[in-house]
């Protein structure tokens, strides 16, 4: 990197971070609003 | 011209089912765009002749900054839709947005010190760039904020829809703030109404980058909009189907 691995490196590293980052939130606040749902109906006696 | 298809989007089971279907037609091709534009940027493009290989950087921070411009844009707007015409749904686009800002500006802010340090001489100045940015982070945080303190959800969505939609003005500030005042940072390359400043070869992955960041976007936001209409929508019969499924 021709002595500038120093910075580049760690601004690909935070970048990768924001994505992966996105990707597992997103698929936890799916995955919460669902269990949560699912909860709710089955407190109600509509789940499975 | 009908407006089924716009009345269609207020509609919250229709929009969780088409989210879901749209998901993968961005997501896959996000992945490929992103992963092709990091081997241009970091194999095939030159070493730029001032720069040497620390312009590199311009990979992830200038697709990171461009997030953080056209999320807190697409925010403001759902806001605006949600407070206007009152479509519950806009206001969930709204909301799912805000997280995804506030990482990529975070992120936008750290590449942009890291490329600092060996062009500038310095991590952080309190130049007009930055600062308009550190602003825009602010204003995502406090939109988070705001949610998170109003349990009425009707409340969050009307106060943090008003707050996205003031703080809206931040975003030209921004994109203009290197031709209005003295600024560290460099005009515009690429995003400009005239020929892009770059040689080709460092252009395309940008480019690649640049398109594949907003696909990846649009397949995270429709992530988490369907579960911000799944939270939304406790008590609707639709739900049922979708959570026995």
């Amino acid at each position: 990197m021709g002595g500038y691995a120093a910075f580049v490196w760690p601004a690909y590293a935070v970048t990768l971070a924001a994505i992966v980052l996105n990707i597992v939130w997103a698929r936890r606040s799916l995955a919460r609003s669902r269990e949560e749902a699912r909860r709710r109906l089955a407190t109600r006696g509509e789940g499975p | 011209m009908t407006w089924t298809w716009f009345h269609r989007l207020g509609s919250p089971p229709y929009v969780y089912a088409l989210a879901a279907r749209l998901t993968p037609w961005f997501a896959w091709p996000a992945a490929l765009l992103i992963i092709g534009g990091l081997w241009g940027g970091l194999v095939l493009a030159p070493p730029d002749y001032q720069q040497g290989d620390g312009f590199r950087i311009i990979y992830v921070h200038a697709p990171s900054a461009w997030m953080s411009l056209m999320v807190y844009t697409t925010m403001a707007v759902a806001a605006a839709v949600g407070l206007i015409w009152r479509i519950k749904v806009a206001h969930a686009v709204a909301a799912s947005c805000a997280p995804i800002g506030a990482s990529f500006t975070f992120a936008a802010l750290v590449t942009g010190a890291l490329w600092g340090q060996p062009m500038w001489g310095t991590y952080w100045e309190w130049d007009p760039r930055l600062t308009s940015e550190l602003i825009l982070l602010f204003l995502y945080l406090g939109y988070m904020g705001l949610r998170a303190g109003l349990e009425d959800t009707q409340r969050a969505d009307r106060a943090s829809a008003v707050l996205a939609v003031v703080g809206v003005v931040n975003v030209p500030i921004i994109h203009y703030s290197v031709t209005w005042w003295n600024s560290l940072h460099q005009a515009p390359s690429v995003m400009r109404l005239a020929k892009p400043t770059m040689a080709a070869s460092m252009l395309v992955p940008l480019l690649m980058m640049l398109l594949g960041f907003t696909l990846f976007f649009a397949a995270v936001l429709l992530v988490r909009l369907r579960g911000e209409v799944l939270s939304r929508e406790r008590s609707a019969s639709w739900i049922r189907e979708i959570v026995n499924a």
